[in-house]
């Protein structure tokens, strides 16, 4: 549970099942067929950071680490590519946990560029050192609207949350 | 530190141990895969229980192409019935040639003691979607080992060479394009009979003749089809043409390029062939079980 910065509202608790429905969203997300894939946020490794730092203690590395070879095998790229990347990029979640919710939604968007930028950094440099060809500067603008998408997916993820814990019936208004 | 914390606080391995193991994992999964191929079967399970998925994602798409094929415009139909019947009209005469020309071909061939040209049946499949995969360009096609495809079988379109299948699942299969990288294919330059190997280029848009001198007879629109002698790909199949020439001389190599004639972008319907003889082994091995007959049709020749 996060400590909360001075103005932000107090949460319910989320629900699991909410967040592995994210997760499987995400990643039909991931196997979506694009003429040209380069660009094209990585949606799950933004949700995957979303649930890393909010629920740490929920989402570790070892569900990313899962769902990074589920897309390896979908896309039929190196095995343990995503995987690693995935991994990577919950821990730094995890860790800078407490920091990011500190701040407000755009800042908190700059800390997640920093941790999607690394996470693309290691995919390409796996794919450098296997011996594949440079894909091209737009292979990095990814991060940058995964990162732009990160308070509007804030608003939507946490919305179940937001609910009034019971609901007055009597309430006149 | 001595004591270790109440079970109550218990939260398990450190973070950086965890992510370490799991960094490393992948690690060695990623060496497993790309030096060894031993992840091979990991993948064909998480492949084939993606499969599914993919295609329950892929349906709405695809419902909608049919849905907008069924309100296509009845005189665009009429336009494209009428354009194909000329067309088939202008290929009947060739077809009827061909017969010909083809039972001629066998008979001369017969008489010069050449293998037979092997004639390709084929399956047609259908691309699914191009691969997700940034760094290499490759097409993910509907049919698998189930439906007969094999490591290694070449694919075409109706224009040319598409590539060859590399990766095989039981209901897909992989694609590489004759464009990528680290892919090469052995060409024919049907103006002078000249034999050159096309190789991917790094951008995976078009192909280059490497290794030949600036000398060379290889002009810009001249045409390529495929040689044949690799065993791969049948002979005769378009590949590409020609673009540019460039005879530097501060080069030991001219630099040709070549654009592919098979359009992956614009198609989707594809043929993968299934060659129907097997290619002839190398000499070294055929030595000892394949002598005998042909020098035995030899000494016939010579001696007639």
């Amino acid at each position: 549970m996060a400590i909360y910065a001075p103005g932000q509202r107090i949460l319910l608790p989320v629900n699991p099942w909410f967040i592995a429905f994210t997760l499987v969203i995400a990643l039909l997300f991931g196997v979506l067929p694009w003429r040209d894939v380069r660009g094209v946020p990585d949606l799950l490794a933004v949700v995957i950071v979303f649930w890393a730092i909010r629920e740490p203690r929920k989402i570790g590395i070892g569900i990313p680490f899962v769902l990074g070879l589920l897309m390896d095998a979908a896309n039929g790229v190196l095995l343990g590519q995503h995987a690693l990347a995935y991994s990577v990029m919950a821990f730094m979640a995890n860790t800078l946990s407490r920091r990011i919710l500190w701040f407000g939604l755009p800042a908190q968007a700059l800390h997640v560029l920093g941790i999607l930028l690394v996470g693309q950094l290691l995919m390409f440099g796996v794919r450098m050192i296997s011996g594949a060809s440079f894909p091209g500067f737009a292979y990095f603008v990814g991060p940058f609207i995964g990162a732009a998408l990160w308070p509007v997916l804030s608003f939507v993820m946490l919305a179940p949350q937001r609910r009034p814990e019971s609901v007055d019936e009597t309430r006149p208004i | 530190m001595e004591h270790s914390p109440p079970p109550f606080f218990n939260r398990g391995p450190a973070p950086v141990v965890r992510v370490t193991f799991f960094a490393l994992l992948s690690v060695f999964l990623m060496v497993a895969d790309a030096r060894f191929r031993y992840t091979e079967p990991l993948r064909q399970v998480l492949m084939t229980a993606a499969y599914p998925l993919q295609r329950a994602v892929l349906a709405p798409f695809e419902a909608a192409g049919r849905i907008g094929d069924y309100f296509q415009s009845l005189s665009d139909l009429q336009k494209e019935n009428a354009e194909l019947r000329t067309e088939k009209l202008k290929a009947a005469q060739d077809l009827m040639t061909l017969e010909a020309v083809r039972a001629e071909n066998t008979q001369l061939r017969g008489l010069l003691d050449a293998r037979d040209r092997a004639r390709a049946d084929a399956v047609f499949a259908e691309i699914v979607y191009g691969s997700r995969d940034p760094f290499a360009r490759r097409v993910v096609i509907d049919k698998g080992f189930t439906q007969g495809i094999e490591l290694g079988r070449p694919v075409i379109d109706t224009t040319g060479v598409v590539g060859q299948v590399t990766r095989v699942t039981p209901l897909a299969s992989e694609v590489t394009l004759i464009t990528h990288k680290d892919h090469s294919i052995p060409v024919q330059v049907t103006r002078n009979g000249l034999r050159a190997i096309a190789y991917g280029t790094s951008d995976g848009a078009a192909m280059e003749l490497r290794h030949l001198p600036i000398n060379i007879d290889v002009q810009t629109d001249d045409e390529l089809i495929t040689s044949g002698i690799d065993g791969v790909y049948p002979q005769g199949l378009p590949v590409g043409k020609v673009v540019r020439v460039d005879r530097d001389a501060t080069f030991a190599f001219a630099r040709i390029l070549v654009t592919p004639l098979a359009g992956t972008d614009r198609q989707r319907q594809v043929l993968v062939l299934r060659p129907t003889e097997e290619a002839p082994a190398y000499p070294a091995a055929e030595e000892p079980a394949a002598k005998k007959p042909s020098k035995g049709k030899k000494a016939r020749r010579s001696d007639g």
